[in-house]
């Protein structure tokens, strides 16, 4: 047999090609970052909201011009917990296996203490390949305090400090003279509670705590009879951290039984709820959140809504933070030039950072919280630009609180790595 | 405390009869064909969104009557060509077809609705305070409620108890062979005994939806409280999961209503612990906070001691 002479020099020419191919691949290869939300079951409306929300926001700050680092796109990889603290352990297997260095996770804080364990402990035993958390809504205080983490970044301001402005808000209302707490019975519901007394007992001692409800979370089919006692109790207004189902249940009970007093939340709007309280809940329902609502500060965000809007008609930018978590996970990357979670951690800490609604927020590098300002918004159709769920219903915002008066002590001891 | 028993006591029997609705149909499809149908919850959430879809164009009241229609119409479909087909394999495909159904349902009604809430509405007519005792309001809604529930149930025991067909599909629960012999269809009234029972569960959802809010995930919140009514009122029995759903629906309301727990009972016994005792969820544990899952203890209490539930028959 006789071989074709051109057969020595295809050799190294077909492993040059492939070796400049990859080395092609490996300048485009994409910045994946993995987003762990419930993507189904009874809490996969907030989660797919918040999924397109960061496929939006990826493309259309950063992809649609050209991507970040030079050039790579940032992929978002979904990962399914369907908000079971069991189901996210194994979602985290599936993120290490897949070499996912980054998960941006947000809905309940049982499950963000579960990852969050799950990530110390991962990273402690792997040095070099460690998982940074990206927590955009879990507000157990715990995360940032306790069991504070070098791994681990929130968002949101924490319940205590939600609570903080909205019992200056309370206390304000001198004709309110009680108050109903009731919520799910978790460590979040369990803080709103505990928290809400002792603040209340401080800001206003007259105030009479007349009901401290827990009821199990996601289980409860009809609010009713938790209405019937709040009626019996003679509350003047009801405070809750439900959120999802149990939210729009307990809220539609409390109006279905003509009970007309006001209503002090932190997730009760969007994904359907807003359209479910509509008429009835107007000037009842009030909510605590960072990022003002309407109306909207700057026509760069408004611009971003309009375009999110266009791209995903029956969705609404329910979760701002969102956009400023992935916003700034890619300052940090353009700063250190770098992917790897310690070079992007370092970099998050004491950051700065201006949002799409032209206010500066601080990433304090203590104990990884967000320091940002916070504010109650009503729901209500008047002075709405933007509305929630195509409903002309939506919030506006009537209380605010500068971010410098929401700063809370540093309780955390972090152990940081040395690298 | 009267007011909150009086309220309590009428709350329990909405949800009560709203639980028999669902468990009656469940309670007749498993007498006659000795399958326990998981999917039976999904029927009732596709009544409460088929309602929604109907309302938003012809108003309340068509999709009170067409819904449950329709829902019946599809699970006769099932019968006839779904389960009719995997009967054949035995009681455990049975049972995993309709598992998978119960999955199929959600994943549709999530693609064609949406995960988020729907925005379903009680009707303008009937917004509006029945009664005001002791200031508290009991809405008209309930009240039409319970009306239509109770209707129900006289219908069906008429109907089962009094009328020719009745007579039949109680024969055709006993003996099939027999009634097939006489030169009766047993498996039309299969199909129609299947159809009717998620009709009824579609019912179910027609009036529960406005609400108890309708979502995606409402089959699953009330799906197994329904079998827990089933099991505790004896496989098959109607008298049985009537008694249980109101049993069932009384006790969750009076637990809600009470403020009774743990810390009563220690200062009843003048014991105490520190708040920082590593049992002291145990200890602060009150009965409103654990109602919605007392349906599931006394489960396991009937299943240890009458394990052929209240009033069933069945003993193998």
């Amino acid at each position: 047999m006789k071989k074709l002479p051109i057969v020595p020099y295809l050799k190294p020419l077909l492993l040059a090609t492939l070796l400049s191919a990859s080395s092609a691949v490996q300048a485009q290869e994409p910045v994946r970052i993995a987003f762990m939300d419930p993507l189904s079951g009874a809490f996969a409306s907030i989660g797919t909201s918040g999924l397109k929300q960061i496929q939006f926001a990826a493309d259309y700050l950063f992809n649609s011009k050209g991507g970040i680092l030079g050039g790579r796109m940032i992929e978002i990889v979904p990962l399914d917990n369907q908000q079971s603290p069991t189901e996210t352990q194994i979602q985290f297997r599936r993120a290490v296996s897949d070499n996912l260095q980054i998960i941006v996770q947000g809905n309940s804080s049982a499950v963000a203490n579960a990852l969050n364990s799950a990530v110390t402990r991962h990273n402690r035993r792997n040095p070099g390949q460690e998982i940074l958390q990206i927590n955009y809504s879990a507000v157990d205080p715990i995360l940032t305090e306790e069991n504070c983490s070098f791994w681990h970044f929130r968002f949101d301001a924490h319940a205590v400090m939600k609570l903080n402005v909205l019992t200056d808000y309370i206390a304000e209302n001198q004709d309110l003279k009680s108050v109903y707490i009731i919520g799910q019975d978790y460590s979040f519901g369990q803080v709103v509670s505990d928290t809400s007394i002792r603040l209340l007992n401080e800001k206003r001692p007259d105030i009479e705590i007349v009901g401290n409800e827990f009821h199990p979370i996601g289980q409860v089919k009809d609010f009713t009879p938790y209405v019937t006692k709040i009626v019996s109790s003679g509350a003047d207004a009801v405070i809750t951290g439900n959120f999802g189902a149990d939210m729009v249940s307990l809220a539609r009970s409390i109006i279905d039984n003509g009970l007309d007093i006001p209503i002090y939340t932190f997730y009760a709007a969007y994904d359907g709820i807003t359209a479910t309280l509509g008429a009835d809940g107007k000037n009842k329902i009030r909510l605590i959140h960072n990022e003002t609502s309407n109306p909207i500060p700057t026509e760069e965000r408004k611009a971003f809504i309009r375009a999110f809007k266009a791209a995903n008609p029956n969705n609404d930018v329910t979760q701002p933070r969102i956009i400023n978590a992935l916003s700034m996970i890619v300052a940090a990357m353009e700063e250190t030039q770098s992917t790897d979670p310690y070079d992007i951690a370092t970099a998050l800490e004491d950051m700065r950072f201006t949002t799409l609604s032209g206010e500066e927020i601080w990433m304090r590098g203590e104990d990884h919280q967000i320091f940002q300002s916070l504010h109650i918004s009503v729901h209500t159709d008047e002075g709405v630009e933007f509305d929630a769920d195509n409903s002309g219903f939506g919030l506006f915002s009537e209380f605010h609180v500068p971010a410098e008066e929401t700063i809370v002590p540093v309780n955390c001891s972090m152990d940081r790595p040395r690298r | 405390m009267l007011d909150v028993f009086i309220f309590a006591t009428l709350n329990g029997l909405v949800t009560g009869l709203l639980l028999f609705m669902l468990a009656s149909g469940l309670t007749l499809i498993f007498s006659m064909m000795g399958v326990l149908n998981f999917a039976h919850a999904s029927f009732y959430m596709l009544g409460a969104y088929f309602a929604y879809s109907i309302s938003l164009y012809f108003g309340f009241w068509t999709g009170l009557i067409f819904a449950p229609l329709i829902v019946g119409v599809l699970g006769a479909f099932v019968e006839r060509y779904g389960l009719r087909r995997v009967h054949q394999a035995g009681h455990v495909a049975e049972l995993v077809f309709t598992f998978g159904l119960a999955f199929l349902i959600e994943e549709a009604v999530q693609f064609f609705w949406g995960p988020g809430t729907k925005n379903y509405q009680q009707p303008e007519l009937l917004d509006f305070p029945l009664f005001t005792l002791f200031g508290q309001e009991f809405p008209a809604y309930r009240g039409f409620m319970i009306g239509i529930s109770i209707t129900i149930f006289i219908g069906l025991y008429y109907l089962l108890t009094r009328s020719r067909i009745g007579i039949i599909i109680q024969a055709a629960i006993t003996h099939p062979k027999t009634v097939a012999n006489l030169g009766h269809n047993v498996p039309l009234i299969f199909m129609g005994v299947f159809g009717v029972g998620t009709a009824l569960a579609g019912v179910a959802g027609v009036i529960a939806g406005p609400v108890l809010t309708t979502f995606p995930g409402m089959a699953v919140v009330l799906g197994s409280i329904v079998f827990v009514i089933v099991v505790i009122g004896g496989l098959g029995s109607l008298a049985g999961a009537f008694i249980a759903s109101l049993l069932i629906g009384l006790l969750q309301s009076y637990a809600i209503a009470s403020d009774v727990g743990v810390p009563d009972l220690l200062n009843l016994l003048g014991l105490e612990f520190a708040r920082d005792h590593p049992l002291t969820d145990l200890w602060t544990m009150t009965l409103p906070q654990i109602a919605p899952i007392l349906p599931f203890l006394l489960l396991v209490l009937v299943l240890i001691f009458r394990p052929t539930g209240l009033l069933g028959k069945r003993e193998q």
